[in-house]
């Protein structure tokens, strides 16, 4: 990567990472409760206070009740482990490759080069 | 465009399963909690996902055909969703969300392609995660793996038609994307719960109140890793971007790295 590109990659994390964590200082003592659960509250409001899904999780069902959310953290964590793993194998493996791409270029230059010059 | 003979059977066979996960309504989505459309509107939804879906697979088989090795850059594009939709976040609000990540695959393998690869994310985190549902899996996967991604990709042409950065433009892209998302939820709310005042376009606003001041600084975030990770793919996988059409060879030392690279696998497959 060009250095001038390691930069601006650089500064977009940071910038990321400044606005994830602002509001988790600045809102201390804030729920940061899920904004899909939210958007269910809201469904009872317009239903007049009440209202009662039809339909049940499947996991639920299978478990017998809400999963325990620190179960719930491991199949998250689980997700984007799988979804990190995948990424970054591939990305390394194109890293390593354009190494060993630039290495082959060079090898054939030097060997045009040298027969070029004992004819 | 004729479709071969092959093609025309795994279209119909899409076609019979898409239709089947729309019509039985115990199959399961992302954003709208499990069990909370009235059966109707889970089916409705389901079936305007279908050919969005036929196409999405013919696009990917495509893609494929032509160019073997791109499933590399698609696997990458899937595991983006993948990571980003799983990762809750807190924003201004003081509620967490999550974005999407579809805007990634829309700008490299088209919008249709990402509908595929976006309700794999949602089946996996219905039934796995109690985070969306079976029932609710045709409104979110029209949410957020076709109404994202098409009006992300249509920001990415224009952009691009107006001769504007190529960086800037997958940012926009990203970022309208994902918030378009939420607002196509909101109506998909909207519409199945009308506020007894006002109606559809009140209990609209209602529910866009909810998520879109959330969600506006996330879908920032996940245009900024967007833009990330086109970075990391456009310096070291750059015979894939120009195969997908996402950048032209520059010069004579770009063309040597591609021959190399090629040979190298040709002598990985012997």
């Amino acid at each position: 990567m060009k250095n001038n590109n390691k930069r601006t990659v650089i500064i977009l994390l940071i910038i990321a990472a400044v606005i994830i964590i602002v509001p988790l200082v600045v809102l201390k003592g804030a729920q940061f409760g899920g904004s899909d659960d939210a958007g269910s509250k809201m469904v009872s409001q317009v239903n007049n206070g009440s209202y009662t899904p039809w339909f049940t999780p499947v996991i639920e069902k299978l478990t017998g009740g809400t999963l325990p959310s620190e179960m719930e953290t491991l199949l998250f964590c689980i997700q984007t482990a799988i979804g990190t793993a995948i990424i970054f194998f591939f990305l390394g493996r194109f890293y390593e490759r354009k190494k060993l791409a630039r290495a082959k270029i060079a090898e054939t230059k030097k060997k045009r080069e040298s027969n070029d010059s004992s004819r | 465009m004729t479709a071969t003979r092959k093609e025309r059977l795994t279209i119909s066979i899409s076609a019979a399963l898409a239709f089947a996960f729309g019509i039985v309504p115990t199959a399961s989505a992302m954003h709208i909690m499990e069990g909370y459309l009235p059966p109707v509107h889970c089916i409705v939804w389901g079936v305007v996902c279908v050919p969005f879906l036929i196409a999405g697979y013919i696009s990917l088989k495509k893609t494929l055909n032509r160019d073997r090795k791109l499933i590399t850059i698609l696997a990458m594009a899937g595991a983006f969703i993948f990571v980003i939709s799983s990762l809750k976040i807190p924003s201004v609000t003081g509620s967490c969300s999550h974005m999407t990540g579809t805007g990634l695959g829309a700008i490299l393998f088209g919008p249709s392609s990402v509908s595929i690869l976006g309700i794999i994310v949602l089946l996996f985190q219905a039934i796995l995660l109690a985070h969306g549902g079976l029932t609710t899996l045709g409104a979110n996967t029209f949410s957020m793996a076709i109404a994202g991604p098409f009006v992300a990709y249509g920001i990415y042409r224009l952009a691009l038609a107006l001769k504007g950065n190529k960086k800037v433009a997958i940012f926009l892209a990203a970022t309208i994307g994902d918030v378009f998302t939420y607002c196509v939820t909101s109506f998909q709310l909207a519409i199945a719960y009308p506020s007894e005042v006002g109606g559809v376009m009140a209990s609209f606003l209602k529910f866009l109140g909810v998520f879109a001041p959330t969600q506006l600084p996330l879908a920032v975030v996940e245009g900024i890793l967007t833009v990330v990770i086109v970075f990391g793919l456009e310096s070291y996988a750059k015979p894939e971007m120009i195969s997908l059409g996402f950048m032209k060879r520059r010069n004579d030392e770009e063309t040597m790295e591609e021959t190399a690279i090629a040979e190298m696998e040709a002598c990985d497959e012997e």
